[in-house]
C-alpha cells in the first residue's frame, strides 16, 4: 500500500542504490507529507540508513532521484538537517559540546565565515532545548550515550532547518532520553517542522509516528500509520524475504553482470 | 662540550642550516600528523611515507641532478599516486583497507629500493648520498634545501590555518560535513596533498622508513595533554620541534648516527613522558586516583565496622577488642592494620592496650558513612525497586562517592527518613 501526498516534503522517484552489485534500495517511489513525524522501518539490512543517505546524496544513486520540497537537495540544503548515527563518530575526539553544536552553524557560515556571538547564542539555546544547558564546555568524551545523541540533535537544531532526518536516534539510549527526544520531536512538529526517523522498534512505532514507510530493499508500504501498521504489511516487511530479488542479485554478482543495461 | 656550545648558540653557519631545516621538517610533520592521527589513518601515513621513495629516485634518474625541488615533485607524485590507488582499491575492488595499505607500502617501497640500488650501481658519481632518504641525514641539509622547506612550510601551515574548520569537521564527522555542503572531496584532497608534501620534505631528516612515526608520535603525545584541537596542534608542533632539535644534535655530534632514528627515539621518549605524566589522561594520575579511591574505601569500611559493632553493644565509642575486629568482617589482615594506621594518624581511632577505640571525631566520620550507606539503600529500594536483601552490595560502592549536596537531595527526596530497609536506625546528619 503506497499512499501519495500532495505538496510533499520528500519525493523519491524510482530510487535505486547498489553496493558492490547488491541492490540495497530497489525502485523506491514515494511522497512523504510535510509537518509530520515519519518513521522509516524495516529489518536489518533493509536499506533504511541508505535511503536517508541517498536522499542527501551521501551515497551514489544508481538510478532515479529524490527531491526535497520539490527541489534538488543542493538547492534546499539550508532547510535540511541530518543527524547521523551517533556510533559513526569517535567521541574521544578533542572537542567540547559547544564545538560540536557550533558545527550546526557552519552550514550558514561556510568554510571560512566567522562564528558570531549570535551563533553561540543559537548553539546555547539548542542545548537548552535538549536539556544540556550546563554542558557547554563539557568534553564530548565524558558524555553518556543519551547525552551524545542529544548533542547531535542540538547540532541539528542549531541549523534551524525545516526538515530533520534522524538515523536510529534511539539506539543505545536510556528510556528517559528516548522520551525526552520524542517530546522534543513532537514540539518541533508543532512548529511545523518535518521529521524523518529511521527506527527499528516495532513496539513504539505506532505511538511515535504519524506516517510510516515500510522498507525491505524495495518499498513495501508508505502511508499514515493507522493504515500502514497492519499485521499483513508488517509481515511482508519483516518475514517475507524478497527471495526472488536477492536471487537475481546473487546471479548478477556471480556472473559479473551489470545491474543496468549499458 | 664544544659541540654542545656550538649547537646551542648556533655559532656555525652549517649548524644553523641543519637545525633550521630539521625544525621546519619536524614541526610540519607534527602539525599535519595531528589530522592523520585524528582521522585514524596512521597506517595510511606509513604507506604514503614509504611510497615517496620511488618518486625521489625517478626524479634523479630523469634529471641526473640532486635538486631538492625535483626530489620534492617526484616524491609528491608517487606519494599521491599510492594514495589514489589505495582509495580506488577500497572503493571498487572490495579490497580491505589493511590489505590495500600493506600492498601499496611494500610495492612502492620495493620499487624505490630497486631504483635506488640500480642508481647506486650505475656508476653515476652524483648519486652519493641518495641513501640518506632511507633513514634521514640532517647533516646533509643544504641552503637550497632550507629555502625549499621554508617555502613549503608557509603553504603547509597556511593551508592548515585556512582550512582548519573544514579539516576538523572532516576528521570528526565526514558524513555530516558533506550534508552541510562542505566540499568533502576537495577537502580530503587538499589535506592529502598537504600531508604528502610534508612527508616529501620530512624524509630529508627522518627517512621514509621512520617518517610515519614523526607524523603520529607528536600527535599522540599532544592528545594526552589537552582536549582542544587547537591546543593539540600547537603542543604537537612543539613536541615535533623538540624531538627534531635533540635528534639533530645527537646526529651532528656523532656523525655516524643517522638522524631519523634519533629524532624518532626522542619523540617516543616524549610520548612516553606524556602518557605517564599528563594530567587527567596520564597513567600516573589514573594510578593515583585508583590508590586514593582504594584508601577511602578501606578507611570508610573500617569506620562502618566500628559503628556497627558499637551498635550491637549499645556503646558507640566503646573499646573493641582487636580479635573481634578481625573476625567481624572479611578484611585482609594487612589491609586492616594499614587502614587502622591511617585512621590513627587522622585521629579517628586510638590504640588502647588490646583494644581499638573510636575518638569523637572518628565517631562523627563513622556516623556519616553509615548514614550515607543507609540512605542510599533506602533510595535503591524505593526508586529502583530493589529487594531489601539486594541493596546492600550496591550501596557498598556508592556510599563512598556521595557528596554532601547529593546527601541533602537524598534526604529531602526520601522525606528525612529515620530507618533503612533493614529497619535499623539511620544516624542523623551532623
Amino acid at each position: 500500500m503506497i499512499i501519495q501526498t500532495e505538496n510533499p516534503s520528500i519525493e523519491a522517484h524510482n530510487l535505486t542504490v547498489i553496493y558492490h552489485r547488491k541492490p540495497v534500495l530497489w525502485n523506491i517511489d514515494f511522497t512523504l507529507p510535510k509537518g509530520q513525524i515519519i518513521g522509516i522501518m524495516g529489518p536489518n539490512g533493509a536499506g533504511k540508513s541508505s535511503l536517508i543517505k541517498a536522499i542527501l546524496g551521501l551515497v551514489p544513486v544508481n538510478s532515479g532521484y529524490a527531491k526535497i520540497f520539490g527541489k534538488s537537495f543542493d538547492e534546499v540544503r539550508q532547510k535540511v538537517s541530518y543527524i547521523p548515527q551517533r556510533q559513526t563518530v569517535d567521541w574521544d575526539f578533542p572537542a567540547t559540546v559547544q564545538d560540536v553544536v557550533l558545527m550546526g552553524r557552519y552550514q550558514q557560515r561556510g568554510l571560512f565565515g566567522k562564528i558570531t556571538q549570535e551563533d553561540k547564542v543559537l548553539a546555547a539555546s539548542a542545548l537548552e532545548k535538549v536539556n544540556l544547558g550546563g554542558f557547554v564546555n563539557r568534553q564530548i568524551s565524558q558524555l553518556s550515550g543519551g547525552q551524545q545523541q542529544r548533542v547531535f540533535i542540538a547540532r541539528a537544531l542549531a541549523q534551524q532547518a525545516e526538515l530533520y532526518l534522524l538515523d536510529e536516534p534511539f539506539v543505545g539510549v536510556d528510556a528517559a532520553t528516548e522520551q525526552a527526544i520524542i517530546a522534543l520531536l513532537q514540539q518541533m512538529k508543532s512548529e511545523g517542522k518535518t521529521i524523518v526517523v529511521v527506527h527499528h522498534d516495532l513496539h513504539t512505532a505506532k505511538e511515535y509516528f504519524d506516517w510510516l514507510v515500510l522498507l525491505n530493499a524495495s518499498l513495501i508500504a508508505s502511508g499514515p500509520t493507522s493504515e500502514v501498521f497492519t499485521e499483513e504489511l508488517l509481515k511482508s516487511t519483516y518475514s517475507g524475504k524478497l527471495t526472488v530479488l536477492s536471487q537475481v542479485g546473487d546471479q548478477l554478482r556471480e556472473r559479473n553482470f551489470p545491474v543496468r543495461e549499458a | 662540550m664544544n659541540n654542545l656550545r656550538e649547537f646551542i648558540f648556533l655559532t656555525e653557519p652549517n649548524i644553523i642550516l641543519v637545525v633550521m631545516g630539521t625544525l621546519i621538517l619536524c614541526g610540519m610533520a607534527a602539525l599535519v600528523g595531528c589530522f592523520t592521527f585524528l582521522r585514524k589513518r596512521a597506517l595510511v601515513g606509513d604507506a604514503v611515507s614509504h611510497s615517496v621513495l620511488p618518486g625521489v629516485c625517478l626524479a634523479f634518474i630523469l634529471t641526473g641532478e640532486k635538486n631538492p625541488l625535483y626530489f620534492l615533485i617526484g616524491a609528491i607524485i608517487t606519494g599521491l599516486a599510492s594514495l589514489v590507488i589505495m582509495e580506488w582499491l577500497g572503493r571498487n575492488n572490495k579490497t580491505r583497507p589493511d590489505t590495500a595499505i600493506a600492498l601499496l607500502l611494500s610495492v612502492f617501497f620495493g620499487l624505490g629500493i630497486v631504483l635506488l640500488t640500480s642508481i647506486q650501481h650505475s656508476g653515476n658519481a652524483g648519486q652519493a648520498g641518495l641513501d640518506k632518504f632511507l633513514f634521514g641525514k640532517a647533516a646533509s641539509i643544504t641552503k637550497d634545501d632550507v629555502l625549499l622547506f621554508a617555502i613549503s612550510s608557509i603553504f603547509i601551515v597556511g593551508g592548515i590555518i585556512v582550512f582548519l574548520r573544514g579539516f576538523t569537521v572532516l576528521s570528526f564527522d565526514e558524513n555530516y560535513a558533506q550534508s552541510i555542503g562542505f566540499p568533502v572531496k576537495r577537502l580530503r584532497f587538499i589535506l592529502a596533498f598537504i600531508t604528502v608534501w610534508s612527508v616529501a620534505i620530512g624524509i630529508q631528516a627522518v627517512g621514509v622508513v621512520l617518517m610515519a612515526a614523526l607524523l603520529i608520535t607528536p600527535a599522540l603525545a599532544a592528545r594526552m595533554w589537552t582536549d582542544s584541537i587547537i591546543k593539540m596542534l600547537i603542543i604537537a608542533v612543539f613536541i615535533g620541534l623538540l624531538s627534531g632539535y635533540t635528534g639533530a644534535f645527537i646526529s651532528y655530534t656523532a656523525p655516524a648516527m643517522p638522524t631519523g632514528p634519533w629524532i624518532v627515539v626522542m619523540a617516543t621518549f616524549m610520548a612516553i613522558i606524556s602518557m605517564v605524566f599528563a594530567p587527567k589522561r596520564g597513567y600516573l594520575n589514573r594510578w593515583r586516583e585508583t590508590r586514593n579511591n582504594n584508601r577511602i574505601t578501606l578507611e570508610e569500611n573500617i569506620l562502618k565496622l566500628f559503628y556497627g559493632l558499637g551498635e550491637k553493644t549499645g556503646n558507640p565509642n566503646g573499646a573493641i577488642i582487636k580479635e573481634d575486629l578481625n573476625n567481624a568482617r572479611s578484611f585482609d589482615p594487612s589491609q586492616l592494620s594499614k587502614g587502622l594506621k591511617i585512621l590513627q594518624k587522622k585521629g579517628y581511632v586510638n590504640d588502647v592496650l588490646q583494644t581499638w577505640q573510636l575518638t569523637p571525631e572518628g565517631l562523627i566520620a563513622a556516623q556519616r558513612v553509615v548514614r550515607l550507606h543507609r540512605l542510599w539503600e533506602l533510595y535503591l529500594q524505593k526508586y529502583l525497586h530493589l529487594n531489601p536483601d539486594h541493596v546492600h552490595d550496591d550501596a557498598e560502592a556508592m556510599e563512598h562517592v556521595i557528596t554532601p549536596e547529593i546527601e541533602a537531595q537524598l534526604d529531602a527526596l526520601l522525606g528525612n527518613p529515620q530507618t533503612d530497609p533493614h529497619n535499623t536506625k539511620i544516624p542523623p546528619a551532623i
